[in-house]
Parts: C-alpha cells; sequence; structure tokens
C-alpha cells in the first residue's frame, strides 16, 4: 500500500471512531445558554456564562451509557454592568482568579420520558463540590439536539457571597442555574 | 375640573387644610430623602450591601412619592387653597400657581425616569421588595443613557424650583412679612387679638 493510502485509511478510522464510541456531540456555543437567575433585595436577575465548554457521548439509543461534562469559564460571566461583573469574579463572590472553573460531571443518566433524562453527578464551583440530580429535557430537530433544564442550588454552599455578603436578605441563597445546550452530533 | 377658585371672605380659612399640611410636609420628606439617597448611594464605588440598600430603598420611597401623587393631586383640586395674601400682585400669584403646577409635574417626571432607567438597564423594580412592578420598556442601552440624562434633569430641575419655592417663602415671610407661611405652618399663625 502506498504511504497516501495508509493515511487515507488511518482518516477514515478516525471518521468513525466517534459513531463507535457513540455519538460524541460538538456544542453550538452561539445558540447555547447558562444563565444563573437570583434575587436581590426581592428584585430577579439573570446573570450569563458566555464562555463554556462541553464534552458529551450520547446515544438517544442507549441512554443509560451517557456521559457528561461541563466546564464554564467563571470569568466569563456577564450581569450587564462590567463594574458589577468585576465585583462578581472577586474573591467574595466567584473568586475566578483561584477558581476560574466550574464543572459538571455526570455519574448516571437514566430516561424517565421519552426525551426526558435524569442526570447525576457532582456539581464543582469555588473548591466546594455537591452531589446533584438535574432533570433534562431533549428536543430534535434533523441532527440538532436541544437539550433544556434547570438547577436550583443554594449560593453559601458553594461559598458565593462570604463575609457581608451572607446575609440573605441582600442576596437571596437560591439562585437557579437555567441551561440550554444546544448540540450537533453523528 | 377646574380648581376651587380662593374665598376672599373674611371667614375664609387662612391656612391650608389640615390634610393637605400633613401632604404637603410628608411629601416634602419623603423627595428630600429620595434625594439625599440618590446623591450618596451614586457615590459609592463598587457593589456593597449599603448601595444595594440605599438604591433599594431610593427606588421603593420614589414610588410611594409617584403612586400617592394621583390621591394627592385629586385632593388639592377638590379643597381651595386659602387666599393669597392681600396686596399680592397678580404676576406673582401667576407666578406662585406656575411653579405650584411645575412642581407636581415634576413630582410625576422624576419617578417615572427613574423607573423606566432601571427598567433599561435591565433592573426590574419590585416594591418593598414585593410588589413587582410591569415592565413598561425592556433592556436597551441606549434608552438607559437617555433615561439616565432624563432623570438627572428632572431632578436638578426639582431641586431648582424647590429652592424657588423657598426663596418665595422668605421672601413674604421676613420682606412682605404677610404671614404667608403660617398658611402651612398653622402654629406660626398670629392669633387675632395680637393684630
Amino acid at each position: 500500500m502506498t504511504r497516501l493510502s495508509h493515511l487515507r485509511r488511518g482518516a477514515l478510522a478516525l471518521a468513525l471512531l466517534p459513531a463507535l464510541a457513540g455519538a460524541q456531540t460538538m456544542l453550538d456555543l452561539q445558540k447555547s445558554s447558562i444563565v444563573a437567575g437570583f434575587k436581590q433585595m426581592g428584585v430577579p436577575l439573570d446573570g450569563k456564562f458566555k464562555q463554556f465548554a462541553l464534552d458529551m457521548q450520547f446515544d438517544p439509543a442507549q441512554p443509560a451509557q451517557t456521559k457528561v461534562r461541563i466546564d464554564v469559564n467563571m470569568n466569563s460571566f456577564d450581569i450587564g454592568d462590567e463594574s458589577y461583573n468585576k465585583e462578581v469574579r472577586s474573591k467574595t463572590w466567584f473568586n475566578a482568579a483561584g477558581f476560574p472553573k466550574a464543572t459538571f460531571v455526570s455519574s448516571a443518566v437514566r430516561q424517565t420520558a421519552p426525551g426526558r433524562y435524569l442526570v447525576d453527578g457532582q456539581l464543582s464551583i469555588k473548591g466546594a463540590t455537591s452531589q446533584v440530580s438535574i432533570p433534562v429535557q431533549m428536543s430534535q430537530n434533523a441532527n440538532v439536539l436541544t437539550f433544556d433544564g434547570t438547577l436550583p442550588i443554594k449560593r453559601l454552599q458553594f461559598h458565593i457571597g462570604e463575609q457581608e455578603w451572607k446575609d440573605t436578605s441582600l442576596v437571596a441563597d437560591e439562585v437557579t442555574l437555567k441551561f440550554r445546550l444546544v448540540t450537533t452530533g453523528k | 375640573m377646574k380648581p376651587r377658585q380662593p374665598d376672599h371672605s373674611s371667614t375664609a380659612a387662612t391656612t391650608y387644610p389640615r390634610t393637605s399640611i400633613v401632604l404637603h410636609w410628608l411629601g416634602a420628606l419623603l423627595v428630600a430623602g429620595c434625594f439625599a439617597l440618590g446623591l450618596v448611594m451614586t457615590d459609592i464605588p463598587g457593589l456593597t450591601p449599603t448601595k444595594l440598600k440605599y438604591f433599594s430603598w431610593h427606588k421603593w420611597i420614589g414610588l410611594t412619592v409617584l403612586l400617592t401623587l394621583l390621591p394627592r393631586v385629586l385632593w388639592r383640586l377638590l379643597h381651595a387653597s386659602p387666599a393669597m395674601p392681600a396686596g399680592m400682585a397678580r404676576w406673582q400669584q401667576r407666578a406662585a400657581h406656575l411653579t405650584h403646577l411645575a412642581l407636581y409635574a415634576l413630582l410625576v417626571a422624576v419617578p417615572v425616569s427613574g423607573l423606566l432607567f432601571s427598567q433599561a438597564a435591565g433592573v426590574p423594580v419590585v416594591l418593598f421588595g414585593v410588589l413587582p412592578i410591569p415592565a413598561i420598556v425592556a433592556p436597551d442601552a441606549q434608552l438607559k443613557v437617555l433615561l439616565r440624562s432624563l432623570h438627572w434633569i428632572f431632578n436638578y430641575s426639582l431641586l431648582c424650583l424647590v429652592c424657588l419655592h423657598l426663596l418665595a417663602v422668605i421672601k413674604h415671610q421676613f420682606i412682605n412679612r404677610d404671614g404667608l407661611l403660617a398658611r402651612m405652618l398653622p402654629f406660626l399663625q398670629r392669633p387675632p387679638s395680637s393684630r
């Protein structure tokens, strides 16, 4: 065999690999979103994370085999005002310098209904971890899979808002993480 | 509805009705407090719990002024003011009416511009932290800048008119010596026997 045909075979093998491993998915960052909804003195506000990465192996035919890992860039948080963003990145809040990434790694996935899944896993933010169960809804349009879900968390569990900001009458403890992951796979 | 004409008869009231007096001073207190908070809170750098509280209280007080304004204006239209001091020139009477009208108009324009400013900045307003005010404008960067300027302009116009209002009171009380201030501060009224 010539060198070129070796290369061609190699390339072909690589192209087939994702299909063999169980559909690797690609995230469409533009269409996706991860938003943290919270309340300050009764006023509801949303801040979004503009940068995050998804590493997911998902086969609708074998949901239990799903593996998901999400890495969120804590420096990419945007609440609409740069002076407030800077405050949120500081030590009292995210400490983004010390903990630049928040991650979620799945441990188990099961299907609860057509297009609905329960994803168990570990959420790590600012050095603290928590076992969570996230209900996810999936919708499909051609080869585009969209995963929607919300996860309520308590910010104090992750030491977000320390010292004088521990006061939950200022910023409520409950924070709702709302995500939409738009992926193309297979 | 035309405001009732001032009663010039000798048995006419020489002070405002008690409710008007209460509304006036309460309003003055709320507006002064709100203005002071506005000045202080915008001077705080960064984001502190105090700043957050001041912003919330400022919006709550401003909204209270706005929401109580309609009943106040209705009251004002339905209850005659005491007559202007005798000998007060017509042009001064007209100026007084116009100033009061402008004050009422600004008492609406200031909180409305503030409310819309907050909404355009993407921050909903929730009265006392429990009653959400419906969104009138959507978050919009350009609108936010415009409304911030308007809120500032209306505020300083209000301040100017309040100063004019106070200067007029001083003029009447110490230059004209016509006892005008007693209309709003009845305890200043000279009893009839000392005339």
